[in-house]
């Protein structure tokens, strides 16, 4: 009736590792993954040459302090140019990837592969982690590259220079650590547009509202969020007022990450799905 | 086989499920029979580790779900609501969860003729309708070669062909000694499918017995008699202890008395007969008298406590 018997040894790969090769099937054979990285991409280096173009067409213009900005940090500057948009695609992304699985009904199907439910989401993990790191750095390569050419006449600026190359990859890992984190947002919330309203609100809006908070409070709670402290290691020098070092800073995220996606693990084992 | 014992779940003050015991058998299509509400669901999804249970167990072999290794190799479970993602193809989809159990790219193609869905196997299944989702449902719970079927209203949204692929397939899994557990509100349906009955009401066990066995028990046989002269049988069988109601008719609908004696009585009188019926109940009349009592959104006004039901 069922055609062939299927051989019932175990057999194949490890399990992880096939639970690995379902999560990419599931992120390649939707649209949404396409569309969200390559607007990424086009976003990215878009921005990238405009923002170092008006920088270079608008230097004789610009004061003292700017220039001095620009001529500590210019990987900073290049990075920051083309991500501060694009980030949001990954945060976009990495909500649908999890939330995306309830609001189609997906999860019923996943669960029912995986009842032990939380190696499906380190299995998830992993696998977005890793796509949206290939891709955010070879980006973050590209838009260096070209920013850097495009800034040549008024600031000039290597990968062997001090903190240039680490920067460049912090980029990717930054970027990584965001999907990641959005991807355990929407988790938690299950709902795909409160989940995005949730982190997008969260990076854009509630960041930078702590900086108002008064005096050293402010000034500390604002460091440690995720998203100020992550992108520091993407920045070559520390700008006079940053209270963590970018590698501090970036662990500073990654517990961020680990906390969000422990309170995701534990919601996916106890949560009716 | 299946082993549900003393099951129990509530969605806040709801008792959806409450202390529900059953075993299905192997080798045999067995019937999970209630009105909407009744639990049948919620029941399956507990089964399958979905929803957690508030008290109770239910394992497959002896196993609960959660402890199966490629548990899709052993159980296939058709849902009520649709969980696939609507962006992605259907042979995607089966080759997602033909991933995560180890089998082969093969098996998906074969799964996709199986079901019929050759052509539109690389399109988005959101552009689905309603029955080609089900064969989809259909192909993904037959993709492991399960021992153990699980089917919550594998009917619904069918068309007339549909509905008689998916009872030979039912009735053929099940003649090869698969364990076959198929819910449905329909009972009629289940008269031609079922083997074997389970019965629920607000989350209550109401019957777990043979198909037959649950018609002939719960029903009331009647006979229905005519002859030229009404009133003369309906004294004779009135007087024999028999219980008669005339119909819109003129026949006589008889309870109490089977068609033999009827037969022999009025051959004894001398009376004559032009018919001699008996009728059975159908499954959906005795459906309706057993669990009338338990039905959660019925018409009836006199909404009467859930309890009642024996």
């Amino acid at each position: 009736m069922t055609a062939t018997a299927v051989d019932r040894r175990p057999s194949g790969p490890p399990e992880f590792v096939r639970l690995m090769q379902a999560e990419w099937t599931k992120l390649r054979s939707v649209r949404s993954t396409m569309w969200s990285l390559l607007l990424l991409v086009v976003l990215t280096i878009g921005f990238t040459v405009l923002i170092t173009a008006l920088i270079v067409s608008q230097w004789s213009k610009s004061d003292v302090t700017e220039q001095q900005r620009i001529l500590t940090d210019p990987v900073g500057e290049i990075l920051s140019a083309g991500f501060q948009l694009s980030q949001l695609t990954i945060c976009v992304l990495g909500v649908l990837v999890m939330a995306g699985e309830y609001s189609t009904g997906m999860i019923r199907s996943s669960l029912l592969a995986v009842p032990k439910r939380t190696p499906m989401l380190w299995a998830k993990s992993v696998v977005f982690a890793a796509v949206v790191f290939v891709v955010t750095e070879v980006t973050a390569f590209v838009a260096f590259f070209l920013g850097a050419a495009t800034l040549h006449s008024k600031v000039q600026v290597s990968l062997g220079d001090p903190g240039v190359a680490r920067a460049v990859i912090g980029a990717g890992l930054y970027m990584a650590l965001l999907g990641l984190f959005a991807l355990a947002v929407g988790g938690i919330v299950r709902h795909t547009a409160g989940a995005i309203a949730g982190i997008i609100g969260f990076v854009l809006v509630l960041s930078p509202l702590a900086q108002l908070l008064p005096g050293s409070l402010g000034k500390h709670v604002y460091a440690y969020l995720p998203t100020q402290a992550g992108h520091l290691v993407a920045q070559s020098h520390r700008a006079s007022g940053d209270l963590l070092t970018p590698w501090q800073g970036f662990g500073v995220f990654c517990l961020w990450v680990a906390a969000a996606l422990a309170l995701a693990a534990y919601l996916l084992k106890r949560r009716d799905a | 086989m299946i082993e549900v014992r003393n099951l129990t779940k509530h969605y806040g003050p709801t008792r959806a499920v409450d202390d529900l015991s059953f075993s299905v058998q192997p080798g045999k299509v067995t019937g999970f029979l209630g009105p909407n509400g009744a639990g049948k669901s919620t029941t399956m999804r507990l089964i399958l580790n979905l929803d957690r249970p508030d008290a109770g167990t239910a394992t497959i072999d002896g196993r609960r779900y959660e402890e199966l290794t490629e548990p899709l190799r052993t159980v296939g479970a058709l849902l009520e609501a649709k969980a696939v993602h609507a962006g992605r193809s259907a042979y995607n989809h089966l080759l997602v969860l033909a991933q995560t159990q180890g089998l082969p790219r093969s098996r998906v193609d074969e799964m996709i003729e199986l079901i019929g869905l050759g052509p539109v196997a690389k399109k988005r299944a959101g552009g689905f309708s309603l029955g080609m989702g089900q064969r989809l449902g259909i192909a993904a719970a037959l993709l492991g070669d399960p021992e153990v079927l699980i089917l919550d209203e594998p009917v619904n949204g069918l068309d007339p062909e549909g509905i008689h692929w998916i009872r030979n397939l039912m009735k053929s899994l099940a003649a090869e000694g698969r364990t076959v557990f198929v819910s449905s509100h329909l009972m009629n349906e289940m008269a031609v499918t079922a083997d074997h009955l389970i019965v629920i009401g607000r989350g209550h066990l109401i019957a777990d017995c043979p198909t037959a066995e649950f018609i002939g028990r719960s029903s009331h046989k009647t006979v229905r008699v005519d002859g030229p002269d009404r009133p003369r049988l309906q004294q004779l069988i009135t007087a024999a202890g028999g219980h008669v109601t005339v119909g819109n008719d003129g026949a006589l609908t008889v309870v109490g008395l089977a068609a033999p004696p009827i037969g022999e009585l009025a051959a004894r009188e001398g009376v004559v007969l032009h018919e001699l019926t008996p009728q059975l109940a159908s499954l959906e009349e005795a459906f309706i008298e057993l669990t009338h009592d338990s039905v959660e959104y019925g018409a009836q006004h006199d909404v009467r406590p859930a309890a009642a039901v024996t």
